[in-house]
């Protein structure tokens, strides 16, 4: 019994340590990036309807992040963003005092929004789909992104690069967000285009 | 008569006096209702245009009160009021001064507060000063704009109070040399 006992425990140290071994190879495959705040080659828009006669595109100005992404292990690939949601931007300083106040964003209560990745698929041509859960006005709910690479390589200055643009759309009510805006601004569209630089 | 004298007020001051105070009030009640417009209210967008128009109205008033006040006599204090009444009205006017100022250019910072003018009345623009204030700055300016035309209005209410009380209770001139005479 106690011979026996010894070996499990043995046997799962050495399975355990074989594991941690093994995640630490395919962690050395999977790439780190982090999105290019500094030349700003990243945005968040959104985009609602007026009235339902045009599109208002507004901005987050101010956000950070990282993705991992890996070649033979597509679907390991992981996103993480947070936004500060104060840098709300739609060119119009009285609107942007209203989307911060607490009919919108409450911006007070809820300095940040953020997206956590929890699986990626992607297809042949660079279409994948991306599921992840997105917190934003304190809620927090799973959103599915529609997700395309749009390409990568080595950059000029002794770098590697990945660039990706993804949209999904949120429907205001189900974060908490009820102030009306018509029927035809009940959803909008949230536009993410992130080119990250391989750490 | 235009100009004041050591015991009167002159027709300018007079009609800059009561214009400013219907302006003001009207400025508060209307900032006090458009601010809670349904966005599909037919006056979301005209009140705050009258009020913008207004707001720069009564400032430009402002500095023409004050030149002309330093253009003119002072009108002296009935004898019949108590020295501490006396620097008590002062002290509660040039605080109207000082409050109005930082309320039109609080209201001012908010409109401008990306860089665009604000129009005057569809006539001209009078632009912006700044080309962006940071988030917390055109919020707090917002809640600075609130808390102090509140604070004007209720010092307002208490200066109306005191020359009825003048009127009616001491039955003095304070409030027929602001109107007639």
């Amino acid at each position: 019994m106690k011979t026996f006992l010894k070996t499990t425990v043995k046997n799962t140290l050495l399975s355990a340590s074989l594991a941690t071994a093994l995640l630490a190879t395919s962690g050395l495959f999977a790439a780190e990036y982090a999105i290019d705040k500094k030349g700003q080659h990243a945005s968040i828009q959104f985009k609602i309807s007026h009235l339902g006669y045009s599109w208002m595109v507004g901005r987050f100005n101010d956000f950070d992040g990282s993705f991992s992404y890996d070649e033979k292990d597509k679907a390991a690939s992981k996103v993480n963003v947070i936004v500060n949601t104060k840098s709300v931007d739609s060119n119009h300083a009285e609107r942007d005092k209203h989307l911060r106040s607490d009919d919108f964003l409450d911006v007070e209560k809820f300095p940040q929004a953020k997206f956590e990745s929890t699986k990626y698929t992607e297809g042949k041509d660079g279409k994948a789909t991306l599921i992840g859960n997105l917190t934003l006005h304190g809620v927090t709910k799973e959103v599915i992104v529609a997700v395309s690479q749009v390409g990568a390589g080595k950059d000029p200055w002794g770098g590697f690069r990945r660039g990706f643009e993804g949209t999904t759309r949120i429907a205001l009510k189900d974060f908490g967000i009820t102030k009306n805006l018509g029927p035809a601004s009940a959803e909008l569209d949230l536009i993410f285009n992130f080119e990250g630089v391989k750490k | 008569m235009l100009k004041n004298t050591t015991v009167s007020f002159g027709l300018i001051s007079k009609t800059l006096h009561w214009s400013m105070a219907v302006i003001l009030v009207g400025l508060f009640a209307v900032g006090l209702y458009m601010t809670d417009l349904d966005y599909y209210d037919a006056l979301y967008h005209t009140l705050p245009w009258w009020h913008k128009s207004f707001g720069l109205l009564v400032m430009a008033l402002l500095i023409i009160r004050y030149i002309w006040k330093r253009l003119n006599p002072e009108p002296q204090a009935l004898t019949s009021h108590k020295n501490w009444e006396v620097f008590l009205a002062q002290f509660i006017q040039k605080l109207f001064y000082v409050l109005i100022l930082l309320i039109g250019l609080s209201g001012y910072f908010i409109s401008t507060a990306k860089g665009k003018g604000i129009e005057f009345f569809g006539w001209f623009e009078v632009p912006a000063i700044t080309q962006a204030i940071e988030e917390e700055r055109a919020d707090l300016v917002g809640e600075i704009h609130q808390v102090l035309a509140i604070t004007l209005i209720v010092l307002a209410v208490l200066h109306a109070a005191a020359a009825l009380k003048h009127h009616f209770i001491d039955k003095d001139e304070t409030l027929n040399r602001m109107i007639n005479k």
